[in-house]
């Protein structure tokens, strides 16, 4: 049985359409639809329930130690309040999950983690934990709501102080406020715009979410479901675990090298990771040429044969155009390459493209 | 949800209009509605023919593919090509964007008229 988020209620009330997602009953767009959604994001401001997201506590005198080895990248050199993104790779270097490390303070850590993900991740980590160290899997007390968009930050600067807001992306400031209500204040998102996400006790989320729609009112702000949140990343090329990634593969594959650091002494996976160096295949962007709109796990082809299949794919709204992103053998993965796609029994003509599809302008 | 008095429906949520011996189809808004913001359509070409229960046409929201159900047997004798460049009317005005007009009419399916098709969808709803 799917679980209702603390904003269930809300999200009917406002005309949500509801589907269930990662174990979650959530709205896949609002009355605007999801094109309009999207486009609030990037030109006003959206806001979005996400909080089916997973929270896990890491703490104790072992809790940076633990992290180390259990996930990818380093965090031996963040500051408190500090966020980093990180893969969580099995024995063979494939992908478990691909999480937010929060440093809290020495001895303790915030990681928030797929929601689809959340049983078998807290497992992994109770298994692979050691020394002192403590896991609590805290995902029932959270909501989480993102504020996303070119006008969030001046939503935001209404309802809290300047010092609680973080100045930097990946950056948090932990046990503040925002128009009375306590949450952290996450300088993070999944839309490639500019904006926070807070996480706050369930029991005020119904409260934090009323008080930014009528706050944002002036500035546009609308609620967006996970259909605007899957064509957001889309166009920002962020990955999506159980499509760009997944248990067979790696974060190298998926083009996550920046945040596996292979100098570190060890971590899970390390030893599979080095060992297949030379990649086989890789993540790539595709364009669609000609008409057409390509999806998940479509066959590609070069030269007649089968050379990957397509991971995400959807018609980008602000973009305006037809993309898609794609595993694909190593030797057609240069931008500019000539593909094509069997859609539903139909080529269709691709080209490989430079990833993001969208950049903000700074 | 906008119905038509002069127009006939189908359990898979087409309108049909049946001008002489022709048919001119297209999807209702119920459908619009349900499948959301669409961004892409695929027509047959004029000369093909349909069948009754298959689908000759698809449609494609940012989030999904949809197929469209033939209520008629017959031959495509005229297809409405500014839909292909612009599917968004479909949402705009789904009454006006038909898809396919059918000739050569063999076969056609058990039709709703609109108060028929209007509990039909409300007891689908419930």
């Amino acid at each position: 049985m799917e679980l209702k988020t603390p904003l269930y209620d809300a999200h009917v009330k406002a005309g949500g359409k509801i589907v269930p997602f990662g174990g979650y009953l959530l709205p896949v767009q609002y009355e605007a639809g999801v094109i309009k959604e999207h486009m609030a994001v990037r030109t006003q401001a959206g806001l979005f329930d996400v909080s089916h997201m997973g929270e896990v506590l890491c703490e104790g005198k072992d809790a940076l130690a633990n992290i180390q080895m259990i996930l990818t990248n380093n965090f031996d050199n963040m500051v408190d309040g500090q966020a980093r993104y990180s893969p969580m790779c099995n024995e063979h270097g494939g992908t478990v999950d691909d999480l937010i490390v929060y440093k809290h303070s020495d001895d303790h850590y915030f990681i928030v983690v797929n929601a689809a993900n959340k049983d078998k991740d807290y497992q992994w980590m109770l298994n692979h934990q050691f020394g002192e160290v403590k896991f609590t899997d805290v995902s029932a007390q959270y909501a989480q709501l993102a504020l996303q968009g070119p006008k969030a930050m001046d939503i935001l600067r209404k309802l809290t102080a300047e010092e609680n807001i973080p100045q930097k992306y990946y950056h948090a400031v932990f046990d503040t406020e925002v128009a009375g209500i306590p949450c952290i204040i996450s300088k993070t998102g999944y839309t490639g715009e500019d904006g926070v996400e807070l996480y706050l006790p369930s029991e005020y989320a119904e409260k934090m979410w009323d008080t930014l729609l009528e706050n944002g009112k002036e500035e546009g702000l609308i609620p967006c479901g996970l259909g605007a949140r899957d064509t957001l990343r889309m166009e920002a090329a962020m990955p999506l675990y159980g499509h760009e990634m997944d248990d067979d593969v790696s974060p190298l594959e998926t083009g996550l090298g920046f945040a596996v650091k292979m100098k570190k002494d060890d971590f899970i996976g390390k030893k599979a990771l080095e060992e297949h160096a030379e990649l086989t295949r890789k993540r790539v962007g595709l364009e669609v040429i000609g008409r057409g709109i390509i999806r998940e796990h479509q066959d590609v082809y070069a030269d007649g044969k089968v050379i990957g299949h397509t991971t995400s794919g959807t018609k980008g709204p602000f973009i305006d155009k037809a993309v898609g992103m794609a595993l694909l053998e190593t030797d057609y993965t240069d931008v500019g390459t000539k593909l094509q796609v069997d859609v539903r029994g139909r080529m269709i003509d691709v080209q490989v493209v430079a990833l993001p599809f969208y950049k903000r302008a700074k | 949800m906008e119905l038509r008095a002069e127009l006939k429906y189908s359990k898979s949520h087409e309108w049909i209009k049946e001008d002489g011996d022709v048919s001119v189809i297209g999807l209702t808004d119920y459908a619009q509605s349900e499948l959301g913001d669409l961004v892409f359509i695929n027509l047959p070409e004029v000369g093909d023919e349909v069948t009754v229960g298959e689908a000759f046409a698809d449609v494609e929201s940012v989030k999904a593919v949809s197929d469209v159900f033939s209520p008629v047997s017959g031959v495509v004798t005229e297809i409405n090509e500014e839909l292909l460049d612009a599917p968004e009317s479909i949402n705009e005005a789904p009454y006006d964007a038909w898809f396919v007009k059918v000739g050569e009419v063999k076969e056609t399916e058990e039709l709703l008229d609109a108060d028929a098709y209007k509990a039909f969808v409300e007891s689908e709803e419930a």
